[in-house]
């Protein structure tokens, strides 16, 4: 039973049109991951179906109605995650979590919120300012921020690019962990999967 | 509701600590202002009897400046950093997030403007009833200059060179409040009575305060696309 | 009737249609002009107060009024184009940015001929010319905001957003400036008055709006329709078509 269905989906820059008629059903368990060269319109694609950006045609349906008119449903049950981190670099691991969250209509108690760094591996790290943070573990704390959102479908661009080998497992544990759950995620990545879940491949030309 | 409440007060205060641990920066506006002033009599004329009767034009003009200024970026760190997609991903409606943003930052940039403009009208040698009508009217217009600004900052968000094209987008916009604040401070210094344009001050900020916060989300959402 | 719009919205049809009313369009218009300004130049009799440079009347009142009609139906248009998603409609808002800048700008060039043999200064501060002024900026932002976003649809949206919020504003920017101008009413009025309107002189006037609106429908299309072939140089029916 799909959940989340993309039709027709194309984006245009320009003149041309980046991807056309794309289109794709996912249910419950299944990551897909959107593989593609280099300006192949991977990001866009992943931007249209959070609902940052418009598709020229087509669109998205979650629950079977558009997202475009009950975005805020939607994005109740849904965790973006984009390659801006939406990390403050003047605030700390722990403030980053316990200042966002409410936005999302989480709150989370403080012990709550270091379990939870501790979880991705920030332990020890969570009264420093992000600026002070490598880039890898910047994207733990955006982890862990989307780890408390208990979100439904996860959509991540290119999530294993500045973790470290630890920081790769980590994820796909994580993604293990939430695709058994019953959840969802689309993912892009250079790097091949390292999941153990059924991946459905998606190919922009 | 409840979360709704939470969640505009821990945006409230979340600019308040960003804003405070760049505290060098929150002067910046402020001098310019100062700046902008000092440079009228260095430019016209030290000559008391002009300054106190260019004195509410030269204020409010200074005001505008540097209420553009501060409004630079408003939104900049938070597009760029990737936190203005998360609001816009969240589960409140937008416009409410805006209007906590624009109080908080009103509270760091309008404010001080309000306390340092006393000692502005000093220096211009403005008497005492021009000066309590000069706070009044920045009470009253500073929040119609945030969110009027805020608009167009939202609106050219993306764009690399907006600040040129910033102040052409907001000064018509800017042009009512303008006149009727620098009218009231003239009034008042001749002894006469300002509760028209107080009205209509006033009745501006309501306007902006409902109305902006709308086309701000929409610029929002338009620039992060 | 709605089957009439609908068609009207794709881009092949609006193209052969509008094709087709130009000529006749843009021949109205050059009647309509020639008329107006024989019966302004030379019928209407010369005004008992200002003598013969009234006439720039005839140029000035139309220019001016086109300028906020055209504002108007830019933004109104691009409501239609933020709630529909038309592309249509953003391409008649963009080709009528540029002639409604310039009926601006031929407004207070006309305002401030008309004001020299009168006041002796090539500027007034007048409301009307301030209102103006203050209009070619609202104009002048919006070609400069459309122009600096490179996508073609972001500016779109974003432009219609602008011209929605400038058009709610510029009552509340008229009334200022009027209440301003009243406040600094020197000794000698100086405010446009037309004058007393007589037929002779009416006459010329109403053919000249409608000489003026005429020319901006052609324009208007010529520009549309030039647009419309670039925006989709790429699709079939515009190859098919012999150019």
């Amino acid at each position: 039973m799909g959940i989340l269905t993309a039709r027709n989906l194309e984006c245009v820059r320009g003149d041309r049109a980046l991807f056309s008629q794309v289109g794709f059903t996912l249910s419950p368990g299944c990551l897909l991951q959107v593989e593609g060269a280099n300006g192949s319109g991977k990001t866009s694609l992943l931007r249209i179906l959070a609902g940052l950006s418009r598709p020229a045609e087509g669109e998205v349906l979650w629950r079977g109605r558009p997202i475009a008119e009950y975005a805020i449903d939607y994005q109740a049950e849904m965790a973006y995650l984009g390659h801006a981190l939406g990390v403050k670099a003047d605030l700390t691991a722990l403030e980053n979590l316990l200042w966002f969250l409410p936005l999302a209509g989480i709150r989370l108690s403080e012990t709550a919120a270091l379990t939870l760094l501790a979880r991705v591996g920030l332990a020890g790290y969570e009264d420093i300012p992000a600026r002070k943070l490598s880039a890898g573990q910047n994207q733990r704390i955006a982890l862990a921020r989307m780890l408390a959102r208990s979100a439904l479908l996860w959509i991540l661009d290119e999530p294993f690019t500045a973790l470290d080998i630890d920081g790769v497992a980590l994820l796909g544990g994580l993604l293990d962990a939430h695709l058994a759950a019953g959840g969802m995620a689309i993912i892009t990545s250079h790097q091949p999967l390292l999941v153990s879940c059924l991946i459905e491949k998606l190919v922009l030309s | 509701m409840k979360g709704l409440f939470f969640a505009l007060w821990m945006l409230v205060r979340r600019e308040l600590l960003l804003a405070f641990r760049h505290r060098g920066e929150l002067a910046n506006p402020l001098l310019f202002f100062l700046m902008i002033v000092t440079l009228y009599p260095l430019g016209v004329s030290p000559e008391v009897d002009l300054l106190r009767r260019i004195a509410p034009g030269v204020i409010w003009i200074a005001a505008l400046l540097a209420a553009l200024f501060s409004l630079e970026n408003l939104f900049r760190g938070d597009y760029e950093d990737g936190t203005l997609e998360q609001m816009l991903l969240g589960v409140y409606p937008v416009p409410l997030l805006v209007i906590a943003k624009i109080l908080a930052h009103w509270l760091v940039s309008g404010l001080p403007m309000l306390l340092l403009a006393p000692l502005l009208g000093v220096l211009l040698a403005m008497p005492p009833a021009a000066i309590a009508a000069m706070e009044l009217t920045l009470l009253l217009g500073t929040p119609v200059l945030s969110f009027v600004g805020a608009f167009g900052v939202a609106l050219t968000l993306g764009l690399r060179r907006g600040g040129i094209l910033l102040t052409l987008l907001v000064m018509p916009l800017y042009i009512p409040v303008l006149i009727f604040a620098t009218n009231a401070i003239t009034a008042a210094s001749a002894g006469l009575p300002i509760e028209g344009q107080i009205y209509f001050l006033a009745a501006m900020a309501l306007l902006a305060l409902t109305l902006t916060p709308l086309a701000i989300a929409a610029a929002l959402k338009i620039s992060v696309s | 009737m709605w089957r009439f719009f609908h068609k009207l919205a794709s881009p092949p049809y609006f193209y052969s249609l509008s094709g087709k009313f130009i000529p006749w369009l843009g021949a109205l218009a050059a009647l309509a002009l020639l008329a107006g300004l024989y019966l302004g130049l030379v019928v209407a009799p010369p005004d008992y107060q200002q003598g013969q440079s009234y006439r720039i009347m005839f140029v000035h009142v139309p220019a001016a009024w086109m300028s906020l009609a055209l504002y108007t139906f830019m933004a109104a248009v691009s409501a239609i184009h933020l709630i529909w998603n038309i592309k249509l409609a953003d391409v008649m808002v963009r080709s009528s940015a540029a002639l409604g800048a310039s009926f601006t700008f031929i407004a207070l060039a006309t305002g401030s001929l008309w004001g020299k043999p009168m006041w002796g200064t090539w500027w007034v501060w007048d409301a009307r010319l301030t209102s103006e002024l203050i209009l070619l900026f609202l104009y002048l932002g919006y070609i400069a905001l459309v122009s600096s976003i490179e996508d073609r649809r972001v500016a779109a949206r974003a432009g219609g957003l602008l011209l929605l919020v400038g058009v709610v504003n510029i009552p509340i920017i008229h009334y200022s400036v009027e209440w301003w101008n009243t406040l600094h009413q020197g000794p000698t009025v100086t405010r446009f008055d037309k004058p007393a309107i007589h037929l002779s002189m009416l006459t010329p006037l109403l053919v000249m709006m409608v000489a003026f609106k005429l020319f901006a429908a052609t324009v208007i299309l010529i520009n549309a329709r030039a647009e419309v072939l670039e925006r989709e140089r790429r699709s079939a029916w515009v190859k098919e078509l012999e150019l």
